[in-house]
């Protein structure tokens, strides 16, 4: 076999990487029994008193937890519904662009939100939703009464799916292109000749070959049920917006790394991460089944 | 394609073309309107009077910002974090992708190795063992613990692994004819043709360095340490403090400089925007290579 003498070098590529692996992803699965002691920092994992399942029944009795959980789920619902459909429909619009120059232009611009942070776009966000903001000033305009959006439980949800629907929107929309670019023209040119408008075009070819692909994306997004983004709610929220905006990651990180409850954070996060394991690995399953996906 | 250039169809053109301004300036106003911020003059930023134009233009921001040693030597932390990290990440990733992309038959653990990487960018002990492990190696404080624990972008790999499966099986072969060794191979023939692929995957780890804020703030326990976005992220953004009310939120929002901190972020958005436009034609077709496949 000539690939035989190939196999060594193979392995040594893997090697360092591997290692890696096992030393920042591997040893801290181990971590996870901490989930299942009371554990004490002074004591570690090999010394802390073993106490069954007592974090996951303290975790059904918090009420804060049917809040986190409920949050949760909301959030990351709504930002997945909209990071589905808008792309869809932005990407549908800018195929009717006439202008080369101008598309790409546009195209070029909408990706740029995807690059900046939650750190830098909450900055921008704080500064513009104060009471005189540029947002509130829009308000007035109209002749409404100030918001203080970041403070009140009813606006701050739709604060973070809006944003982040609006930080996502352009860069979703590159794998609808890649789809439409992938039709046929002359099916186009068959409608044209059948008398098709625009409209009927978009109506009867653009949409439902561009179905599949959403599908797979709807699909694949399953994952991410329990994902309502860390980054952006932690950088958005305070105190007051708790009860609306408190999510599984960021009170994990209140409980085990603020005031030290590392057992119970360690079996909030293991609960997360089980399920949204099992979740992805059903919609992977289903994408390859009815979209013959496949991730490698 | 044949186009009829109705009086319907051409007002449907402008409404769209206006509606894609629109959407532009969604994505434009927030960032301007910050630069406008951090060149205006401190007590017309607060009362809220800038929009789209400086007001009572200075650069005492930027100057102030220049004068602070932790906003300028955080910056540092940064670059250092961006240029080891997304070398390292470079690195890995092209050393796992070759091995990773030959067929089972070429290299007999490939699907083992493969379900491996994929288990662990799917599930994680959390942050909570993350954190102990790295406070038991003594890694608080050190650029490492920036570095080490997203070392391997099993993401950036299996994008690279699909994109190396493209190149034509002829290629590789007429290589191993003429005696081509697997290093041979990767260093001097896959790499050179894949520039689309490896600007995509160097772009999103320089970004994803540049932009990380968490391990900054749980692993560095100092701010002469914090690398430029938890620096940013503890001075402009929180408002986390532990008794609140709405009235000091705004009071909050308000007390801090905004010139200064709309200063800062111009500072933290400024790298990014000026490579992205050299690398913006190539990520789209290296991410659509990337996951397409057959």
């Amino acid at each position: 076999m000539k690939y035989r003498s190939n196999q060594a070098h193979y392995h040594m590529m893997l090697l360092p990487g591997l290692l890696l692996l096992v030393v920042f992803s591997i040893i801290p699965m181990a971590g996870i029994v901490m989930a299942f002691q009371d554990f004490k920092i002074g004591l570690g994992i090999w010394r802390s008193p073993w106490i069954g399942l007592q974090n996951f029944k303290y975790l059904f009795e918090l009420s804060d937890s049917r809040v986190i959980f409920y949050n949760t789920i909301f959030i990351a619902v709504f930002k997945i519904i909209g990071n589905l459909l808008v792309p869809l429909t932005f990407a549908i619009l800018l195929n009717e662009l006439r202008g080369r120059f101008f598309k790409r232009f546009v195209q070029t611009v909408v990706y740029v939100p995807h690059f900046l942070s939650w750190v830098i776009l909450s900055g921008i966000i704080v500064e513009m939703t104060t009471t005189d903001g540029l947002v509130n000033q829009i308000v007035k305009a109209f002749g409404g009464e100030p918001i203080i959006f970041l403070a009140s439980n009813q606006w701050f949800p739709v604060i973070l799916i809006s944003s982040d629907i609006w930080k996502e929107f352009g860069f979703g929309t590159i794998i609808y292109l890649a789809a439409l670019t992938g039709i046929n023209p002359s099916l186009y040119e068959a409608a044209v000749i059948d008398g098709a408008s625009r409209p009927q075009q978009i109506r009867y070819i653009t949409l439902p070959l561009l179905v599949p692909t959403f599908i797979l994306l709807a699909t694949l997004s399953i994952g991410n049920v329990l994902n309502a983004g860390f980054d952006q709610v932690f950088n958005l929220y305070n105190p007051l917006v708790y009860e609306s905006g408190d999510i599984i990651d960021t009170y994990v990180y209140r409980a085990g790394l603020i005031n030290a409850q590392f057992g119970l954070a360690t079996a909030v996060g293991l609960m997360k991460s089980v399920i949204s394991f099992l979740l992805i690995i059903v919609s992977y399953t289903l994408a390859s089944r009815f979209a013959n996906y496949r991730i490698f | 394609m044949v186009t009829n250039r109705t009086f319907s169809a051409r007002l449907a053109q402008y409404a769209l073309v206006i509606f894609m301004i629109l959407v532009l300036l969604t994505c434009i106003i927030p960032i301007w309107h910050t630069v406008a911020v951090s060149f205006s003059h401190k007590s017309y930023a607060a009362a809220g009077m800038v929009d789209f134009w400086p007001k009572g233009f200075n650069t005492i921001a930027y100057q102030q910002i220049l004068a602070d040693p932790v906003f300028v030597n955080s910056f540092f932390v940064s670059v250092k974090r961006v240029l080891l990290g997304g070398g390292i990440n470079f690195l890995l990733a092209v050393l796992m992708a070759y091995p990773l992309s030959r067929s089972p038959q070429e290299f007999r653990f490939r699907n083992i190795y493969m379900w491996f990487l994929v288990f662990t960018m799917l599930f994680s002990g959390g942050i909570v063992p993350l954190y102990i492990l790295m406070k038991s190696l003594g890694l608080f404080n050190s650029i490492w613990a920036l570095v080490l624990p997203g070392a391997v972008p099993v993401f950036n790999v299996i994008l690279l692994v699909n994109f190396f499966r493209s190149i034509p099986k002829d290629l590789v072969e007429a290589g191993h004819i003429d005696g081509a060794g697997p290093w041979y191979m990767l260093f001097k023939i896959f790499i050179p043709i894949s520039t689309p692929a490896l600007a995509t995957i160097t772009l999103f780890s320089v970004v994803g360095h540049w932009n990380a804020f968490f391990d900054g703030l749980i692993f560095m326990r100092t701010p002469e340490h914090y690398p430029l976005q938890t620096y940013i992220q503890q001075l402009v953004v929180q408002l986390n403090t532990q008794s609140i009310d709405s009235t000091q939120v705004e009071l909050l929002s308000k007390l801090s400089n905004q010139t200064l901190n709309a200063a800062k972020l111009v500072v933290a958005i400024v790298p990014i925007l000026t490579v992205y436009p050299f690398i913006q034609r190539h990520f789209i077709h290296g991410i659509m290579l990337g996951s397409v496949k057959e």
